[in-house]
């Protein structure tokens, strides 16, 4: 089974955000970037199937600048045979307009060359919080799609997909090829040893200008919440029911 | 004339809050576009939803009932609500940001080459243009877009919007031109969670517990001081450290990479508030914090806390909201 393994280069979950002067991006000064946490579950089932099946490919691929060749090789240590940077550099402001829309057609476009009984993708990029891209590619490259994936059974060419809904669990039977997204709980990713970081080395890594394509929406302001100024301290049970009922007047 | 389109989240022929909220939505929004307010339902036995939908505030519900439709199938859904959409010129579309919303609506944008802004907590119309702000970067942020282009689409956060009212919608049937033989992904069973649960991302309240409680059972305090607000009304959620301990499921987890809640009140038991886990819950009504560590960053973010001992406080507090709730 080929499977190619969609990824994104994305702040550290605790890292301190501040807005750039642009006022609509922010200042990456100081950031820690990383691979996107839910990808490294996608990336993971990919290479547990080829492990299982003892055949098939796995190919990771971003959009994104120079800067994401390090996320990739990470990949390519993780066990990924090869990856494909689309690189946005070219573009107005290295890409930064891009938005869902634009982002996932682009991905399209290239995904189409490459062979791929399935499409694997995290549920959401930690930045953006979008959880758009992997529904959109799916209908891009119209194929069915399960999101947000906590269990995966593949069986005669099918996969039997569970899902947190609210409030139950769904499973989805669905046909490959198919357009997967990963949530927490699916699998336990693996480090990258050593000696995946020696062979990540010599691994194919692919770099390929991109063209734009037109964004369908445009980021107009990045602002940060108002501070919260800490809470009122009290000092019993008594007083924290009364403040409940009388100041907030949630009881 | 341009149409303000909210599509229905409705499972077993149920629709649930959010879906109302997104009317409501709606209707403020198009008070400044101007255009009415369709509601587009896709499912099978629509008729209680039907009739909600139809009392929602909108002024035409379109639902399109079938066997075909009786699961759930982002593919079968998109296109089917892609068909109906060609006759109503929407300039916006929403729904709310649910697990059906998420699944669903990136489907319908990007076939219609379309702008989306994900769980959005403003819509915005200015000069001739929709457009909507969301928290990014796990709420440290929040992003306003303009769309570019036609129509514009969004899904909505739960519990931002006051619920739509009013009545006598004209309600239209309609019909898909495609059958189930043409389905691709689809669920083929839901497994509920104990049907005595509120699920988490719609209870008014959430008390979660994390690693202060010490050990799987002393969960049973944060149950019982969730039951303490009645039948139906809590739910209780939990930290990652607890749920990677194995001491609470995965759906429980509240987080950057669990649930995001946003509650009337938040109650966090033992919890240090790590920025991970404020993403989960900071945009909560009120936060009340217990922590027996008077510098556990948690008290920053919460509007009441009490230091002190779980143990101790759990049980005083349940009984106390027990007797103000009688
Ligand atoms: C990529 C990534 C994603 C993450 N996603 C999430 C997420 O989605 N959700 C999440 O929650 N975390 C997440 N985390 C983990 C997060 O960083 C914290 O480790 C976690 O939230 C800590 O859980 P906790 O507050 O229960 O435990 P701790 O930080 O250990 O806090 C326990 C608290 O209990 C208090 N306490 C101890 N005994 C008592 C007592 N008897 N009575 C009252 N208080 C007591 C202590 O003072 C302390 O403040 C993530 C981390 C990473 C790196
Ligand atoms: N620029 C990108 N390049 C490749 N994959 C991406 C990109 N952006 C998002 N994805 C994939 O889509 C998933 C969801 O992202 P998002 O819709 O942006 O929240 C991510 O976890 C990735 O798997």
């Amino acid at each position: 089974m080929d499977i190619v393994v969609c990824v994104k280069r994305v702040p550290a979950t605790d890292s301190k955000i501040k807005v750039g002067a642009d006022g609509k991006s922010i200042d990456p000064a100081g950031i820690e970037f990383v691979l996107n946490p839910y990808d490294e579950f996608a990336v993971e089932e990919a290479i547990k199937t080829r492990e299982t099946l003892g055949s098939g490919s796995v190919t990771v691929i971003t959009l994104g600048t120079g800067d994401s060749q390090k996320e990739l090789r990470t990949c390519l240590a993780m066990g990924a045979d090869k990856a494909v940077l689309l690189d946005a550099s070219g573009l107005p402001g290295g890409g930064a307009g891009l938005d869902a829309c634009a982002t996932a057609r682009i991905v399209a476009d290239h995904v189409k060359g490459i062979p791929h009984d399935a499409v694997f993708c995290g549920r959401q990029a930690v930045d953006g919080d979008d959880s758009q891209f992997p529904s959109r590619l799916a209908a891009l490259l119209d194929l069915p799609c399960v999101t947000e994936v906590a269990k995966l059974e593949l069986s005669d060419g099918r996969y039997r997909a569970e899902r947190d809904i609210e409030g139950a669990r769904e499973v989805v039977d669905c046909p490959t090829p198919c357009v997967i997204s990963t949530n927490k709980g699916l699998n336990e990713p693996r480090y990258a040893n050593l000696k995946g970081i020696m062979a990540a080395k010599k691994k194919p890594l692919e770099t390929i200008a991109v063209s734009a394509a037109e964004p369908a929406t445009e980021t107009t302001g990045l602002e940060l919440p108002p501070e919260r100024s800490g809470g009122k301290i009290v000092d019993s049970v008594s007083d924290l029911v009364a403040a409940l009922k009388n100041e907030a007047k949630v009881l | 004339m341009s149409n303000i389109v909210v599509i229905a989240d409705a499972r077993e022929g149920k629709i649930k809050k959010p879906t109302l909220e997104a009317v409501g939505a709606a209707k403020e929004l198009a008070g400044k576009s101007g255009g009415s307010v369709v509601a587009v339902v896709v499912g099978h036995q629509l008729d209680a939803a039907k009739q909600d939908l139809a009392n929602s505030g909108a002024s035409k519900v379109v639902a399109v009932d079938a066997e075909t439709f009786a699961q759930y199938s982002g593919d079968g859904f998109a296109r089917a609500i892609l068909e109906q959409l060609e006759g109503l010129s929407p300039a916006a579309i929403l729904m709310p940001h649910t697990a059906m919303g998420r699944d669903l609506m990136p489907r319908i944008a990007a076939k219609l080459d379309a702008g989306l802004v994900s769980d959005a907590t403003a819509l915005h119309f200015e000069g001739d243009r929709f457009g909507a702000t969301k928290p990014v970067y796990a709420g440290k942020a929040y992003k306003k877009s303009m769309a570019t282009r036609s129509p514009f689409l969004a899904t909505l956060r739960p519990n931002n919007w006051e619920a739509g009212s009013g009545e006598g919608a004209e309600v239209v049937d309609a019909s898909a031109s495609f059958g189930s033989d043409q389905l691709k992904a689809i669920v083929k069973e839901v497994v509920s969670a104990a049907s005595d649960r509120v699920p988490l991302q719609e209870a008014k309240v959430v008390v979660a517990g994390g690693r202060g409680l010490q050990a799987p059972e002393n969960f049973k305090l944060v149950e019982d001081l969730a039951a303490a607000f009645g039948p139906g009304v809590a739910a209780v959620g939990a930290s990652r450290a607890v749920v990677d301990a194995g001491w609470r499921p995965h759906r429980e987890q509240v987080g950057q990479t669990g649930k995001v809640v946003a509650p009337t009140l938040y109650i966090a038991v033992g919890i240090s508030g790590a920025i991970q886990h404020l993403a989960g819950m900071r945009t909560s009504r009120f936060i009340v914090a217990v922590n027996k560590d008077a510098n556990a960053p948690i008290f920053k973010e919460c509007d009441y806390g009490i230091v002190g001992d779980a143990f101790e406080i759990c049980p005083a507090l349940a009984e106390a909201i027990k007797a103000a709730a009688s």
